[in-house]
């Protein structure tokens, strides 16, 4: 079915803190705005964060005030479950075709939690990055906006599933949605499709995917969040108990064969994850190795205190392999520098992995110019496509939200050129 | 304010199987009809369907309903669903969140508590009404102050969204710190060759070019009055003075470096050691060349000089790595046979910066060295730098003919360092205006009512903007004198409404992270406009319309609203009677949480309503053993952690009852002693965190009650009650899980001091 053509001031794509500050910015300054996000919720990556360098403060209170800005705000149309399809011409009349897949649910004031948990039927959950499975009939996380629950797509034509939800005692329960499309016309696209972690499992002799207390960064943030896997406490998914933890600089970044650029908030996430060992495991020790420790601006201040620290130790160094030994994980780092090797055996090794942008890994319909790593090539003045944060370069939740909040002025010289 | 005639509430509650089945639901309309008077009761099987929402649309126009008080979900669970247009109130009570999931189903307590939750909203509801918005002429005009990089891309941006700008520049001529530099780093792919500068002359001349931009050059400011929307401007033109209006200010002033005098030890007035800011001026000049007029044969940069160190610079201004690799490039290009070598601690080069760097690496003539600096001598025209080299943790010496040393940036708003700049030209030395100043003590701290010191105002003192503020002439600082503010959520969230930092002056960053920041802060500076002229305020609750109103024939003087504000929106007058400026207001509430004779209401959030609120709840006799608790709850964060831990079904305290407020600023101690007269046996005020990671979005509201709590404690001194019937506490968001035993421990520790012996009276 196809809705009426609407038109828009502004179309982001994205509904991550970036795309979410992008819309609710040009929103305030006048613009109507839709935002597309592909998955049930708003929040992208920072949702699973635990939380932000470097006021270890959670992502989930400024999302919090975002949400209500923009729950409060009638000049923007968020389409969630949705992805953008095609995109014809050029401002001021750029055609958007826009598919919303279905969620299988109706809004309801009714609350499934409870009569979730007696659901068959589970899936993989993505969320916490496969750790875990979790219902079928699910709510996508304590601050999911817009607040509803899902039906996981996967699950939809399991004969367990269906029979289980004619029990449904809210009537919220839609199994005959169908996918639709929208059509907008909007007069500029940002483009806020974030990153993706690095795959681990291409890094050779670091282990990951085949020792089990090897982990990545972006893991290490779920099974510290309170609404991850474990409810925050830090196990080694081998059930080893954790005295050691090593944090993996620039695991496949910095490196020709993999990501040739630094992503900038590796070492400041290292430096964080290491607090979360500190106040769950206070006896633990913690092993940093890097080549270069990239704490910019006031994050000096965040590096010095945990240098302090006489749990944590920086080894200058580039980590060559992780290799399973009978008293734990032995991670060998070579100083490229010297040639030196060094050999600390830990219980649990957590890789800081880098962000690869999402044009790297998957086609975008932005009639843009990217470089060969995936990254929007654009310099700050307006135009009919725009990245933003993420898409552009590597860069911490800050210094994404200043771009995001500048996109929304680009947006807003688009629109007023028309 | 008061309840008047008009006042007709409709009462909807929800009436599914989940709610009817755990609470008596004729019970409650009794409350509602007999004893709150309610116009109209309702049950509904859905209240959120299309059919529920027309129905309370029809009785609207049939009773004539002003307000409506609708029991079901919070309002997080239905955007936008129950609007009425704005005639009408509507109040949303959190049923399932704060009784249905949370309390025993049919037990006498959670009929209680459903019923005092009814009481309490209707009873609020009732000294609530739809704020008129106070919409302003605004001038739809931006100041931007510094000529530099930031401050042209925010003219051209702002320009660009059809809002003309005034720019006004102290020096000269347009392009600050990066028209004297000639080469830049690289912004595109494949990001290893430098750009040359032409860059700020572009801007320049397109901001030259455009004519909704008025550049004023050799121009400052003297004094800013009034508040968004309608700042009145005082500006200096080579000794004429000059005015103009203006909706809303970007600050671009950006920075100088670091004083280089300081670091003696690392050379600074030795022969042939110069800071990278006046190699720049060597390659503008068209050679690099040692005292004695030769070429160089080796050069040495020591990079984090006075940086990342706390007897200068505590934090790493993040350029000057880059800058080092830049000039060493510049010097391979005109000198192929020089070695360079860079001594530093961490090469800081992140995103794609990694491959300039790469490229350096690359270049045999480059030698890096991790180390940290020792001392610096010169002998026989050569410097010899001594270092202990971190890697292999022994001391080296590194011999070079010319030393850089990379010093870091200070922003303009601190006077800390004077100002130091090659060449020397009389814009660029020191303001001796500022230095003494502060030396005579004439620069203001603010002080809290506690006689604390806050750091409020500009912290070191600097004076660019003049603004006539009782709380002070500049942005206030966070950190090492930069006018920040939250800075990782909420870049803009600045703490002068309509006032935005962008560039170096808010945090040290480079030409092209400038560009960035100035797009955003030109952005709130449009927004800005277009929100104040509607009446609305700006983030964090963007939008709002209502707006603290002053009884000021009650009022006492005693200036703790204009002290307390955290936006500086009130002044005074020469009595001490607050002068409110609305636009600058961000309806927080600090003020009518500090004043002691509650003379500070908004339209919509009020003392008599929290009054109300605590009147409504029946508290019973002592002998009943039902004791009763309090807690003001900050909407921003631990009202959403509530709801959180009840969508996971924890239990809760059944003594509990919830009031949300705006922020815990927000909190009257009036409220806090009529509790304790209402016989309440505990009063809990769940808030953000505070100090220098704060989360409070209203800067110090969370602080503030935790101050004025000590007054509390007085009042209860007085009262001969024990001082554990306030207590304070900070809950994150994310800390849901923590609430059930919050209140239990809370209410364990009553239940020893025992009941509220004024519960009977």
């Amino acid at each position: 079915m196809d809705e009426q053509r609407a038109a828009y001031d502004l179309l982001v794509v994205g509904g991550g803190i970036a795309g979410v500050t992008t819309a609710i910015e040009a929103a305030e300054a006048g613009l109507t705005v839709a935002l597309v996000e592909r998955e049930p919720s708003l929040g992208g990556r920072v949702a699973r964060f635990h939380h932000y360098f470097p006021k270890l403060c959670p992502p989930s209170c400024g999302l919090e005030i975002n949400y209500r800005r923009l729950r409060e705000h009638a000049n923007v149309r968020v389409f969630t479950l949705a992805s953008v399809e095609s995109i014809e011409g050029d401002s001021p009349e750029i055609e958007v075709t826009v598919c919303v897949r279905p969620r299988y649910t109706n809004p309801v004031a009714f609350d499934y939690g409870e009569w979730a948990k007696t659901c068959p039927v589970d899936c993989e959950d993505p969320f916490n990055y496969g750790i875990g499975r979790r219902k079928a009939l699910y709510y996508p996380w304590d601050n999911a906006y817009p607040p509803r629950w899902v039906v996981d797509e996967r699950a939809v034509d399991d004969p367990a599933f269906r029979e289980w939800a004619q029990g449904d005692p809210a009537g919220g329960i839609d199994l005959d949605q169908r996918e639709r499309t929208v059509s907008l016309t909007v007069k500029s696209v940002a483009w806020a499709t974030g990153w993706r972690p690095y795959d681990a499992s291409k890094l050779d002799r670091l282990g990951f995917g085949e020792l089990p207390d090897v982990l990545t960064n972006v893991i290490f943030e779920r099974l510290s969040a309170p609404d991850g896997p474990t409810g925050g406490e830090l196990t080694a998914p081998s059930g080893r108990e954790v005295n050691r933890v090593a944090f993996v600089q620039c695991a496949g970044s910095r490196d020709k064969d993999h990501l040739p650029y630094c992503s900038g908030v590796c070492c400041a996430v290292s430096l964080k994850q290491a607090s979360y060992v500190r106040e769950r495991l206070p006896e633990a020790e913690i092993h940093m190795f890097y080549i270069d420790v990239r704490t910019p601006g006031r994050l000096e201040d965040f590096l010095q205190e945990r240098e302090q620290d006489p749990r944590i130790t920086l080894h200058r160094g580039k980590v060559a392999k992780v290799e399973q030994v009978e008293d734990g994980l032995a991670v060998t780092a070579e100083n490229t520098l010297t040639g030196d090797r060094e050999t600390v055996t830990v219980d649990l090794v957590v890789l800081a992995t880098g962000m690869q942008p999402t044009a790297a890994v998957e086609k975008l319909a932005a009639r843009a110019e990217l470089d060969e790593n995936g990254f929007f090539i654009q310099d700050d003045e307006p135009a009919a496509h725009y990245g933003v944060g993420t898409a552009v370069r590597p860069l911490g939740v800050a210094e994404t939200l200043q771009d995001a909040t500048g996109a929304a002025m680009k947006a807003l010289q688009m629109a007023r050129r028309s | 304010m008061a309840e008047t005639a008009e006042v007709k509430v409709g009462v909807y509650c929800a009436a599914d199987n989940e709610v009817a089945s755990a609470i008596d639901l004729e019970a409650l309309e009794k409350v509602a009809l007999t004893e709150m008077k309610a116009a109209l009761y309702r049950n509904h099987p859905n209240l959120s369907s299309a059919e529920s929402v027309e129905q309370i649309r029809r009785d609207i126009g049939e009773h004539g309903l002003s307000h409506v008080v609708i029991l079901d979900r919070s309002a997080r669970a239905f955007p936008g669903l129950f609007e009425f247009g704005p005639e009408v109130m509507v109040d949303l009570v959190p049923l399932r969140e704060l009784v249905i999931w949370t309390h025993d189903a049919n037990d006498e307590d959670t009929q209680m508590l459903a019923e005092d939750y009814l009481r309490m909203y209707v009873a609020r509801t009732k000294n609530l009404k739809r704020p008129e918005p106070q919409e302003l002429a605004v001038e739809r005009r931006v100041l931007v102050i510094g000529g530099g990089v930031s401050g042209m891309r925010s003219a051209l941006d702002i320009a660009g969204a059809g809002v003309p700008v005034t720019l006004v520049e102290k020096t000269p001529a347009l392009g600050g710190w990066a028209a004297k530099f000639t080469r830049s780093f690289p912004t595109k792919p494949p990001y290893d060759q430098l750009q040359n500068g032409d860059m700020v002359r572009e801007l320049a001349e397109r901001v030259n070019g455009d004519s909704a931009i008025d550049v004023l050059l050799d121009t400052r400011v003297t004094e800013i009055n009034g508040q968004p929307g309608e700042f009145e401007v005082k500006l200096e033109n080579g000794g004429a003075p000059q005015q103009l209006r203006a909706g809303s200010i970007v600050q671009a002033t950006g920075w100088r470096p670091y004083n280089p005098e300081r670091l003696g030890e690392l050379g600074y007035g030795k022969k042939n050691v110069v800071t990278n800011v006046q190699l720049e001026q060597m390659f503008a000049n068209g050679s690099v060349l040692k005292a004695d007029g030769t070429a160089p044969k080796s050069i040495a940069f020591i990079q984090c000089a006075g940086s990342r160190d706390k007897e200068h610079l505590p934090y790493c201004s993040g350029v000057c790595c880059r800058a080092s690799l830049k000039h060493a490039m510049q010097l391979r290009e005109m000198y192929p046979g020089i070695n360079v070598y860079v001594l530093y601690k961490d090469i800081r080069s992140p995103a794609q910066y990694e491959l300039f760097y790469q490229k350096a690496q690359d270049d045999p003539g480059f030698f890096f060295t991790k180390g940290e600096v020792q001392r610096v001598d010169e002998k026989d025209g050569v410097l010899a730098i001594d270092l202990d080299e971190t890697l292999l943790d022994e001391p080296i010496t590194v011999e070079a003919e010319m030393l850089v040393l990379a010093t870091g940036i200070v922003p303009t708003t601190s006077v800390e360092d004077g100002v130091f700049a090659p060449g020397g030209g009389e814009e660029n030395k020191p303001d001796t205006r500022i230095r003494d100043e502060r030396e005579e003590g004439e620069v203001e701290l603010e002080l809290l009512p506690s006689g604390k010191k806050v750091a409020a105002g500009a912290e070191k003192g600097a004076k660019i903007l003049n603004l006539t503020y009782r709380l002070g002439t500049d942005l206030p600082t966070l950190k090492y004198g930069f006018p920040d503010s939250h800075f990782i959520c909420f870049p803009y969230e600045t703490r002068r409404t309509g006032i935005f930092a962008a560039g170096c002056v808010r945090a040290p960053m480079d030409q092209a992270q400038a560009m960035m920041d100035a797009n955003g802060a030109s952005l709130k500076a449009v927004q800005a406009l277009e929100m104040t002229a509607h009446g609305q305020t700006l983030h964090p609750r963007s939008r709002d319309l209502s707006y603290p109103d002053f009884f000021l024939q009650r009022c006492t003087q005693c200036k703790r609203c204009t002290e307390d504000c955290p936006f500086g929106a009130l002044d005074e007058d020469e009595k001490g009677t607050p002068l409110p400026n609305l636009a600058r207001c961000r309806r927080c509430g600090t003020c009518m949480g500090a004043c002691p004779e509650r003379i500070v209401n908004f339209q919509n959030f009020n003392v008599p309503m929290g009054n109300s609120m605590i009147k409504a709840v029946e508290v019973p006799e002592e002998l009943e053993e039902k004791p009763r608790l309090i807690a003001f709850v900050c909407e921003n964060d631990a009202l959403p952690a509530l709801e959180i831990a009840a969508r996971r079904r924890m239990k809760f305290n059944p003594w509990v009852r919830i009031v949300p407020v705006r922020c815990l600023g927000s909190v009257n101690t009036v409220w806090l002693t009529n509790c304790l007269d209402a016989g309440f046996d505990g009063i809990m005020l769940l808030g953000c965190k505070h100090g220098d990671n704060y989360q409070c979005h209203f800067v110090r509201g969370s602080e503030l009650a935790e101050y004025r709590m000590e007054n509390v404690q007085e009042k209860l001194q007085q009262m001969q009650l024990e001082q554990e019937r306030v207590q304070v506490s900070a809950v994150a968001i994310d800390e849901w899980a923590s609430l059930p035993e919050l209140f239990d421990d809370y209410y364990e520790q009553i239940e020893e001091i025992g009941p509220n012996p004024f519960k009977d009276f």
